[in-house]
């Protein structure tokens, strides 16, 4: 682990040193060293100021979960009455109910002390697919697949300087989200000379390139409603807005509350430096 | 500065509580006729915006606080639980990680601005070191605080700053297992910095009651570094420093919500939001920018010892500071030579900052050596012979005659009237 961050960090170095071919890379990526890629930023509809979610690439997105991911993926801390609430997916309630209805979860105990499993009702959270950490690790070769919850939030890009400094004041958030979508494309052969571990697989973006988890879309796994046709990038694209908004239930409202305050701190500014000017006409200064 | 009182009890009750107890006296005093030099700039208007910042981390943690529990169990989901299922709650987390940045942000100004103008020298001692003792409280605040989430960097921070301790020659590792309260970073150790991380903010605000209080006795230090001579060199702080005050405030708001509403987690690290977990070590392990230059101080001395008792000398050498500077002029405006020397010092730390991001090898440890080194050279060789052999550009008369040079305004009238302007 520590051998791959150097590397890492060093390829932060060194992108710091070739600006030039960093700000190139922007859209794209850059290959700064050799091994891994670096994750270019992508557009997405819920970044900027006014930014907010596609309701249909989060609905997209949810499915691609359901029927890809929540196989060995939880999703402890989103419940499935948040589908239906705004600035998310925009299920209607009965629909909800339904998509909920669909999972089972476990309650109790009942009058006899007995667990029991019922249908997901909205107030529940997302069934996770194994009991706890030992079962999950048991079904996947040893390795922990990582909640999903907040895991837009968790992972994050190498910027260097100076972008990181831009990136203060660009209002870039979307490391995490980069490096998802990045990395739900970066399967491919291992090249040669590479060895990889028993059970292992080759992903670009993945931090040393050996990654536990086997590649979880190709084309088609997913037949989506809207009828989108679901090509890998789709796909990836889809699942990463929705983890976005899994991670950051509240960033519509949080961006909308963020453009009143900034109003209302510029005209009460403004105010008081006018104020501040005719008080300070009084005397010399 | 802080002459006989001018308060004139207005009504039967405010007589009768004036014998009693006069405090709307002592509010008047301190806050609305308090003589202050009509020459402050920008730079002296972060006092009030580090106030507000205190009162507004203390209310956004209290509420914080009945949201929150206190248990390696429950920790991270019940940050989860205040971001998505209490109302308003990811406003009030993130105002709160955000106003911890901004509250630092506002300190290292205040204190710059301190040391560009020499407000630290007499008769200011005092004031100088209760702030130096509220910077070294805030930095234990903050950094317990940032434990409180129990995400990977939380936890291992925790581990690297109470390791610190083990150092100590002979008793180290028993000091800092009674720190830990268990025989590593567990739920003892998380449950008394909740505690403290609780206590010492209301420290804080006790010791900046005595920091304004040791401001009041010799009043404010000015731009020119003058001492107030006459009346006419000050003017009554409301409404002029009020207004100004709080100008300058709502400007540095619209920064602070920049971050929180546009960019609240970019001021922190992505590793805290994976849950804390005892068995994985983090590729890399930072603090909060704040803390960079002290973190690259310690891991610059190539013992471990060391670097705790330098990273500590570092912090100790700044109570020394009125009396390590021998230069008789405060401000740098007069002082040719330290007024270079002084962004020679900024730009130190600054790159001390930055090298505290990056791991400790290579070009990045032989340039925080020498960062570090004249980090003490600065305070111990250079500030105490630049008072010396420096030739101070000569003072202005006064501070009146200074303001009026420069906005070559001859009409001014006398503190006396514009205090009677106040009610209008």
């Amino acid at each position: 682990m520590g051998g791959n961050s150097n590397i890492i960090r060093l390829r932060g170095l060194l992108a710091a040193a070739l600006l030039g071919a960093v700000l190139a890379g922007a859209g794209g990526h850059s290959r700064a060293a050799e091994g891994t890629l670096h994750p270019g930023p992508q557009s997405w509809s819920f970044a900027g100021v006014f930014g907010q979610f596609d309701r249909a690439a989060l609905q997209r997105g949810f499915q691609v979960y359901a029927e890809a991911c929540s196989a060995c993926h939880s999703m402890q801390y989103v419940y499935y009455r948040n589908l239906g609430e705004p600035g998310g997916p925009g299920f209607g309630e009965a629909e909800t109910r339904a998509i909920a209805a669909g999972f089972e979860v476990t309650d109790g105990p009942d009058e006899t002390g007995a667990m029991f499993t019922r249908p997901a009702l909205p107030r529940d959270h997302f069934a996770s697919p194994f009991a706890n950490e030992q079962e999950a690790r048991s079904a996947n070769g040893g390795a922990l697949p990582p909640d999903l919850s907040v895991i837009a939030k968790a992972r994050g890009i190498e910027r260097g300087f100076p972008r990181w400094f831009i990136d203060l004041f660009t209002g870039y958030q979307e490391q995490g989200v980069d490096y998802v979508y990045a990395l739900l494309n970066g399967y491919e052969e291992a090249p040669e000379g590479v060895t990889l571990q028993a059970d292992m697989n080759y992903n670009r973006y993945f931090p040393g390139n050996q990654i536990a988890m086997a590649p979880p879309l190709s084309e088609g796994i997913v037949e989506y409603h809207d009828g989108t046709e679901a090509t890998v990038p789709q796909m990836a694209r889809d699942v990463a807005t929705f983890l976005m908004w899994a991670a950051e239930p509240t960033l519509e409202e949080r961006k909308r509350a963020g453009f009143q305050v900034i109003l209302f701190l510029a005209v009460f500014a403004t105010l008081l430096y006018l104020t501040k000017k005719k008080i300070w006409a009084r005397i010399g200064h | 500065m802080s002459g006989p009182s001018t308060y004139v009890p207005k009504t039967g009750f405010e007589r009768w509580l004036d014998q009693r107890l006069p405090v709307i006296r002592l509010m008047s005093d301190s806050f609305t006729d308090f003589p202050a030099p009509r020459n402050l700039n920008y730079w002296w208007t972060f006092g009030g915006i580090l106030t507000f910042f205190l009162v507004t981390q203390i209310v956004t943690g209290i509420v914080l606080a009945m949201h929150y529990t206190a248990n390696t169990e429950l920790a991270f989901s019940s940050t989860e639980h205040i971001m998505r299922d209490v109302n308003y709650g990811w406003l009030l987390r993130y105002a709160h990680a955000v106003g911890a940045s901004m509250f630092f942000l506002a300190v290292y100004i205040h204190m710059f601005r301190g040391l560009y103008y020499g407000s630290y020298k007499a008769p200011r001692e005092v004031l100088w070191i209760l702030g130096v003792i509220i910077y070294i409280l805030m930095m234990a605040t903050a950094f317990m605080g940032y434990v409180l989430p129990w995400g990977q960097m939380s936890f291992w921070a925790a581990t690297v700053i109470t390791n610190l301790f083990s150092a100590i020659p002979l008793v180290g590792p028993s000091i800092t297992e009674w720190l830990w309260g268990a025989f590593s970073v567990d739920n003892p150790t998380l449950n008394r910095f909740y505690s403290l991380h609780y206590l010492l903010p209301f420290m804080i605000f006790g010791v900046v009651m005595l920091h304004i209080w040791a401001l009041h006795v010799p009043g404010n230090n000015n731009p020119t570094g003058l001492d107030v001579k006459d009346k006419q060199d000050t003017i009554p702080f409301h409404p002029y420093y009020t207004v100004k005050d709080s100008f300058a405030l709502v400007v540095f708001l619209i920064l602070f919500a920049w971050f929180v509403f546009y960019n609240p987690n970019i001021l922190g690290h992505p590793d805290n939001y994976v849950p804390a977990n005892p068995l994985s070590t983090p590729a890399h392990i930072v603090p909060e920018w704040y803390l960079l230059p002290f973190y690259a101080i310690l891991r610059a001395i190539p013992s471990k010892l060391g670097g705790v008792l330098v990273m500590f000398a570092s912090l100790a050498v700044l109570l020394l500071l009125p009396w390590l500077d021998t230069s008789r002029v405060r401000s740098a405006a007069f002082r040719p030579l330290y007024r270079q020397f002084f962004w020679i010092f900024v730009l130190d730390c600054v790159i001390l900052g930055y090298l505290g991001a990056l791991p400790p090898e290579g070009l990045a440890l032989t340039v925080a050596r020498f960062a570090t080194a004249y980090y003490f050279i600065h305070f111990l060789i250079i500030l105490p012979l630049l008072g010396l052999i420096e030739t101070p550009k000569p003072l202005p008369e006064s501070i009146t005659k200074s303001v009026l040079a420069r906005s070559g305004d001859g009409g001014a009238r006398p503190a006396g009237a514009a205090a009677g302007d106040a009610s209008t």
